[in-house]
C-alpha cells in the first residue's frame, strides 16, 4: 500500500464533518423521493386524506432518516465487530418467534415491541449478510477454492431459512436464501460450485412442493392458472390485473383509481400498492416508479463497486440484492408474474417496522461508503 | 497485493454481473408492465368497468284486470312492511325484541329473520313483517326511538275485490320460482308475484310489465356509492275482461250450494259474460302461501274447490248432444227433415237391448218430436245410420272435443271418440258403441264452457270461439264483432229444424224442460236438457223400480242443461251442468230459466263499456283464421 494511500485512510477515518461529506447524497435524495412517492400513493390509498397512512407514513421516514444517517457515521469496523452477534441476536428472535410470536394470516411471523410489529425475518437477512461479509471478509482467493471453508457460511444460511421456513414464510425464506447465494457468489466461490448449488435446488424443488403448507400450494396454482378460483386464492391477482390494465398508458389521473378506491384491489396501502400507482399513472408512471426503484439499486451496487475493503463491499451487495429482491418480488406478484408473496414496495407500503428495517439498511449501506477507504484489515498480514 | 487485487477484480466482475442481471431482471418487469396495462389494457379496462358498475331493477307495477265496464277484478294494494337493517343497530336482537312487544313476533319469525339477518351483508334490509295494519304501523313510527335499524317501507300486493266469485277465471298469483327468475331476473325482486292460474298466468306477460334499471357505482361489498344512471320500465298493462262482473255474482249466488258450474256466453261473438264454478276459493290466499290445513281441507273436498269446473270439469254430455247427433244425420243424409222413426221404447242390436228413457216408448216421432221429448230410440237409430266418425266430425266443428280460444292455461279440450282414436287403444269399435254415443253417453267427455260454445255456434251458425279477453291496455282485440267469426257452412235449413226442436224442449206443452220457460212477455228461450248417469244401472234396479233419488250424492246423475235466448235473434248461449243433481230438466232447467232471465233484464242502459282502441291492422270482415288473443303487448 502506498504511502499516498495509508494518509488518506487516516485523514478520513476521523471527523465528523469530513464523514458527512462522503455520505452519498444522491441516495439520500432518491430515497426522499422514493418517500415521497410512497406519501403520494398512502394519501389516495387513504381516500385522498393524510390519514390514517400518508402522515404517519412521512412521519417513520423521517425517523427512518435520522436513524440511517446515525448508523452512517459508525465505524465500518465496529459494525463488523457487531456482525456474529447481531446473527446470534436474529437468530434467537426467530426461534423465539416460533415459540410465542402473534400469528397473522396463519403464519407466525411477528414480534409486538415498541407498538409496532416486527419480523425478526426481516432482521434476520441484513444480520445473515453482516455474518457472511464478515467470514468472507477474511478469505482470499486461494481459500474461497477450499470447500470445508464454506460449510461454516453455508450452515450459517441455512439455519435461518430453515427457521424462517418453518413461520412459514416461504417468500421471505426464498429471498433469505436469495441474498445468501448473491453473497456467496460476490465472494468467489468458484463457478463450477454454484453450477452444481443451482442444480441441486433444482433437483430439491418437487419434493419441497410437497411439504408446502395449502395456501402455500394455492398460492403457486393460482399464479400458473388465476382464473380457475376467481373469488378465492386468484381473486387478488386478478383484480390487481383488472386495476393495472384499466389504467392503461396514462392512467386514470391521481385519486380517481376507479378500482383501488371501490376497495376491489385487496390491501392497496401494502402489498398492492404498486398497482394502485399503475392505475391513476397509467404505464407511464408504473416505469416512472421502476426507473427510480433501478436507480436505488444501482446506486447501492456503486457503493459495494467503490468500497475498497471485501467487509464492506460483501455488505453492499448484500444490501443491494435484499432491496432489489423486495422490489422485484413485490412488483412481479401484483403483476401476476410470480406467486403472491405477502412482500411489501419498501418505502412505499404503508407499515412501520418495514421501513424501519429498510432505512438501517441504508444506513449500513451509508457506513460502507462513508468508511469505504479505512484501513479495515483482515486478520492477516498482506504482505 | 496481488492476492487482494485477484479477489477484488472477481468481485468486481461478479458484481457487475449481479448489477447486469438486476436491471435485466427490473427491464423484464418493465416489458410485462407494458403488456398488462398497455397491450390488454381495453380487455381489463372493460372488466373494471363490470366490477364497479351495479344494475339493480325496479319492480314495474303489475297491471290491472277489470271487468267490461271497467270495474276491478285483480288490482294491487299497498302492503305496509317493517324492514330490519342490521348494521343500523348495535343489538339485533334487543331491537326484535322491543319490536315484539309492539307487534308479537313468533319463534318461527324470530328464526327465519335471525337467519336472514346472517345470510345477507349487514347493510340489506331483511322483512321482519308484512302487512302491516295502520295502527300497528303508526305504533312501530312512535316508537322509532326503541327500535333502531327498524324502517317502514311500502310494496304492493295482489288485491282481489270480488274474492272467490271469479277465483277461477281471475286465476292467482304466487311467489316465482327459480325457472322463473331465470327467465325474467325483476322476478328475484322481493314480493314480486308472478301469475300461476286463470288470466293472471294467460296474460302473465303482459301484465308484468318491464322492469326499470338502475346503475349504481358499488364498491367491492357491493355498498351503493352513487347513481349513475336510471331507466324508467313500463307498468304491466291493464285488461279488460269480456266478464260481467255483476251478472258473474249473481250466477255464483243462483247456483247456490250445489256444486256446479255455468258459462253465459254473448253468443254473437264467443264473449264470455259470465264463468262461475261452485264451490270456489279465495284468490289472495295464495299471495302469502297457502297453510297446510287450508291445502288440505282443498284437496280433500270432493267438491274440488280449486278446478275450475267450466273449463276443466269433463262431464258425459247427455241429451245436450243430441242436436249434433241429428245434424250430422242431416248432413250425412241418414234421416230426412220430415222423416218420422218409431219408438217402441227400446232398441235391439243383436243381443243387446237399449233402452228409451220412457219404458213405454214414444210412438212415431219426427225429428222436431225426438228433440222435444228426448227420445233416445230415435237418436240411437240416427247415430247407428250415421257412424261415429261422422259424429266426431260434426262435434268437433261445434267445438266439441277440440282446443278452444280460451284464455285458461288449465282448460281441457275434452274428448270425442272416432274409430282411429279406439284402435289406437288396441280395441275395436262396435256398433253398440256408436249407438250409446247417439244420447251423448259412452266415452264422450266434454267441458260445460264447451256445450256453451255449441249453444251458440247453434244460435248463430257462426264458429265463434269463446274468449276472456276485450281490451290489452285499452286496445279492443279481434273477436269482439260478430263478422269477426266465419259461418260453421251448414245449410239454414237444418240448423233451424234443430232449433224448432230447442223451442218445443221449452216451450210447448209436454216438452222436457217446461219448467225451464222464460216468463218475460215476448222473449222466448230455447233450450235442451241432459242427465248423465255416472253408473250404470243394472237390469236388476231398473225391473225393481230404480229412483237416482235415493242413491248417495256421488252416484246420482249429473243435471245438464244449454240454451240460448231470445229465440228470434239470438243473443246469449248459456250452459249449466249440476254434479249430481239428477235430473237436467228439473235441477238444471230452473237454473238456466233464472241465469237468463237476469241476463236479459240486465239493464245494459248506463253501463256502457269503456271506449277502446281498435287493434292496429284489424280489418273489418271476417277472419279467415280464428282471431288470436294476443294484442299488443
Amino acid at each position: 500500500m502506498s504511502i499516498l494511500e495509508r494518509r488518506l485512510i487516516r485523514e478520513t477515518s476521523f471527523g465528523l464533518t469530513s464523514k458527512l461529506w462522503r455520505i452519498s447524497w444522491t441516495l439520500v435524495l432518491l430515497l426522499c423521493a422514493l418517500a415521497g412517492v410512497g406519501y403520494a400513493a398512502l394519501y389516495s390509498a387513504g381516500g385522498g386524506s393524510p390519514e390514517p397512512y400518508a402522515s404517519r407514513h412521512i412521519l417513520r421516514f423521517g425517523f427512518g432518516l435520522v436513524l440511517m444517517l446515525s448508523i452512517a457515521l459508525v465505524d465500518i469496523r465496529f459494525i463488523a465487530r457487531l456482525s456474529w452477534p447481531a446473527y446470534a441476536g436474529a437468530v434467537t428472535l426467530l426461534v423465539l418467534v416460533l415459540r410465542m410470536g402473534h400469528t397473522g394470516k396463519g403464519a407466525q411471523r411477528w414480534i409486538e415491541l415498541a407498538g409496532m410489529q416486527w419480523q425478526p425475518s426481516e432482521l434476520m437477512k441484513i444480520a445473515l449478510v453482516m455474518a457472511l461479509a464478515s467470514w468472507f471478509h477474511k478469505a482470499s482467493w486461494e481459500r474461497m477454492g477450499n470447500p470445508l471453508f464454506l460449510i461454516p457460511p453455508a450452515l450459517a444460511v441455512a439455519l435461518p431459512v430453515a427457521l424462517i421456513l418453518k413461520e412459514p414464510n416461504l417468500g421471505t425464506a426464498v429471498i433469505t436464501a436469495t441474498v445468501g447465494a448473491a453473497v456467496f457468489l460476490a465472494a468467489g466461490v468458484r463457478w463450477w460450485k454454484v453450477g452444481l448449488a443451482t442444480a441441486g435446488t433444482g433437483l430439491v424443488m418437487p419434493l419441497a412442493y410437497n411439504h408446502l403448507h395449502d395456501y402455500q400450494r394455492a398460492r403457486i396454482t393460482t399464479f400458473l392458472n388465476p382464473e380457475s378460483d376467481p373469488l378465492g386464492a386468484g381473486y387478488n391477482i386478478i383484480q390487481s390485473k383488472i386495476a393495472l390494465g384499466s389504467g392503461g398508458m396514462w392512467g386514470k389521473g391521481y385519486l380517481q383509481g376507479t378500482q383501488a378506491h371501490l376497495n376491489f384491489l385487496p390491501e392497496k396501502q401494502t402489498d398492492f400498492i404498486f398497482t394502485m400507482l399503475a392505475e391513476e399513472f397509467g404505464f407511464v408512471g408504473g416505469l416512472a416508479l421502476l426507473g427510480l426503484l433501478a436507480l436505488i439499486v444501482l446506486s447501492a451496487m456503486s457503493i459495494a463497486l467503490r468500497c475498497r475493503h471485501q467487509y464492506g463491499r460483501l455488505l453492499a451487495l448484500g444490501i443491494a440484492m435484499n432491496f432489489f429482491l423486495y422490489v422485484f418480488v413485490n412488483v412481479a406478484m401484483v403483476m401476476g408474474a410470480i406467486p403472491v408473496g405477502g412482500v411489501p414496495l419498501p418505502l412505499v407500503s404503508h407499515g412501520g417496522s418495514a421501513m424501519i428495517m429498510v432505512m438501517a439498511s441504508f444506513g449500513l449501506l451509508m457506513s460502507v461508503h462513508v468508511h469505504r477507504d479505512v484501513e479495515f484489515s483482515d486478520g492477516r498480514d498482506e504482505v | 497485493m496481488k492476492r487482494e487485487a485477484k479477489r477484488t477484480g472477481v468481485f468486481t466482475r461478479r458484481a457487475l454481473l449481479l448489477a447486469a442481471g438486476q436491471m435485466g431482471a427490473l427491464g423484464l418487469l418493465g416489458t410485462k408492465l407494458y403488456q398488462v396495462q398497455v397491450v390488454e389494457g381495453a380487455r381489463y379496462a372493460t372488466l373494471a368497468e363490470t366490477n364497479r358498475v351495479s344494475t339493480r331493477l325496479i319492480a314495474a307495477p303489475r297491471g290491472r284486470l277489470l271487468d267490461r265496464f271497467g270495474e276491478t277484478v285483480a288490482g294491487n294494494r299497498s302492503n305496509w312492511r317493517a324492514l330490519l337493517v342490521a348494521e343500523q343497530t348495535a343489538d339485533v336482537g334487543g331491537t326484535l325484541d322491543n319490536f315484539s312487544r309492539i307487534v308479537p313476533l313468533a319463534d318461527h319469525e324470530r328464526a327465519r329473520i335471525d337467519r336472514e339477518v346472517r345470510r345477507h351483508r349487514r347493510f340489506i334490509p331483511v322483512v321482519v313483517r308484512d302487512f302491516l295494519t295502520w295502527e300497528d304501523m303508526a305504533r312501530i313510527e312512535v316508537n322509532a326511538p326503541d327500535l333502531p335499524g327498524i324502517l317502514v317501507d311500502v310494496g304492493t300486493t295482489r288485491l282481489y275485490p270480488l274474492g272467490s266469485t271469479l277465483a277461477h277465471v281471475v286465476g292467482y298469483v304466487a311467489p316465482p320460482n327459480e325457472d322463473d327468475v331465470a327467465e325474467d331476473p325483476m322476478l328475484a325482486l322481493p314480493g314480486l308475484r308472478i301469475g300461476r292460474a286463470g288470466v293472471e298466468k294467460y296474460h302473465d306477460l303482459a301484465l308484468r310489465g318491464r322492469a326499470g334499471a338502475v346503475q349504481f357505482e358499488v364498491n367491492a361489498v357491493g355498498r351503493l356509492i352513487r347513481e349513475m344512471d336510471r331507466q324508467e320500465g313500463s307498468q304491466g298493462q291493464d285488461i279488460a275482461l269480456t266478464i260481467d262482473a255483476g251478472l258473474q255474482k249473481s250466477v255464483l249466488e243462483r247456483l247456490g250450494e250445489e256444486s256446479a258450474s255455468a258459462v253465459v256466453l254473448d253468443c254473437r261473438n264467443g264473449e264470455v259474460l259470465a264463468m262461475a264454478t261452485n264451490p270456489s276459493f279465495d284468490p289472495s290466499v295464495f299471495n302469502s302461501g297457502v297453510s297446510q290445513a287450508q291445502w288440505i281441507e282443498w284437496t280433500s273436498n270432493r267438491r274440488a274447490p280449486l278446478i275450475n269446473k267450466a273449463a276443466a270439469g269433463l262431464y258425459a254430455p247427455g241429451s245436450t248432444y243430441k242436436m249434433v247427433v241429428a245434424l250430422a244425420g242431416l248432413e250425412a243424409g241418414a234421416i230426412s227433415q220430415g222423416e218420422r222413426l218409431n219408438c217402441p221404447g227400446y232398441l235391439d242390436l243383436g243381443d243387446t237391448r237399449f233402452h228409451c228413457w220412457n219404458k213405454g216408448g214414444h210412438g212415431m216421432l219426427d225429428l222436431r218430436g225426438a228433440l222435444k221429448n228426448s227420445c233416445d230410440v230415435f237418436f240411437y237409430e240416427v247415430a247407428r245410420r250415421t257412424g261415429i266418425d261422422r259424429l266426431a266430425t260434426m262435434s268437433n266443428r261445434f267445438g266439441l272435443g277440440v282446443r278452444l280460444d280460451i284464455e285458461l292455461p288449465g282448460a281441457r279440450k275434452g274428448l270425442v271418440p272416432t274409430r282411429g282414436w279406439r284402435l289406437a287403444q288396441g280395441k275395436a269399435w262396435n256398433l253398440g258403441d256408436t249407438v250409446v254415443h247417439g244420447i251423448g253417453q259412452g266415452f264422450l267427455q266434454l267441458t260445460p264452457l264447451s256445450l256453451a260454445v255449441m249453444a251458440a255456434r247453434l244460435a248463430t251458425g257462426r264458429a265463434v270461439q269463446p274468449h276472456l279477453t276485450r281490451t290489452v291496455g285499452g286496445v279492443l282485440q279481434k273477436g269482439a264483432r260478430p263478422e269477426d267469426w266465419p259461418q260453421l257452412g251448414l245449410p239454414e235449413r237444418d240448423l233451424r229444424a234443430v232449433r224448432e226442436g230447442m223451442w218445443q224442449v221449452v216451450n210447448e206443452p209436454g216438452g222436457t224442460a217446461p219448467v225451464a220457460r222464460l216468463t218475460i212477455p215476448g222473449v222466448q228461450m230455447a233450450g235442451k236438457t241432459g242427465s248423465t248417469q255416472v253408473r250404470r244401472v243394472s237390469r236388476e234396479q231398473r225391473e225393481r223400480g230404480f229412483k237416482s233419488e235415493n242413491l248417495p250424492w256421488e252416484f246420482r246423475p249429473h243435471a245438464l242443461f244449454v240454451a240460448f235466448a231470445p229465440y228470434d235473434a239470438p243473443r246469449y248461449a248459456l250452459s249449466v251442468v249440476v254434479e249430481h243433481g239428477n235430473a237436467g230438466a228439473a235441477t238444471a232447467g230452473p237454473v238456466a230459466r233464472d241465469i237468463m232471465t237476469n241476463v236479459l233484464t240486465r239493464d245494459p242502459v248506463g253501463r256502457r263499456e269503456p271506449p277502446a282502441r281498435v287493434a292496429e291492422g284489424a280489418t273489418p270482415g271476417p277472419a279467415a283464421a280464428p282471431p288470436g288473443r294476443d294484442g299488443p303487448r
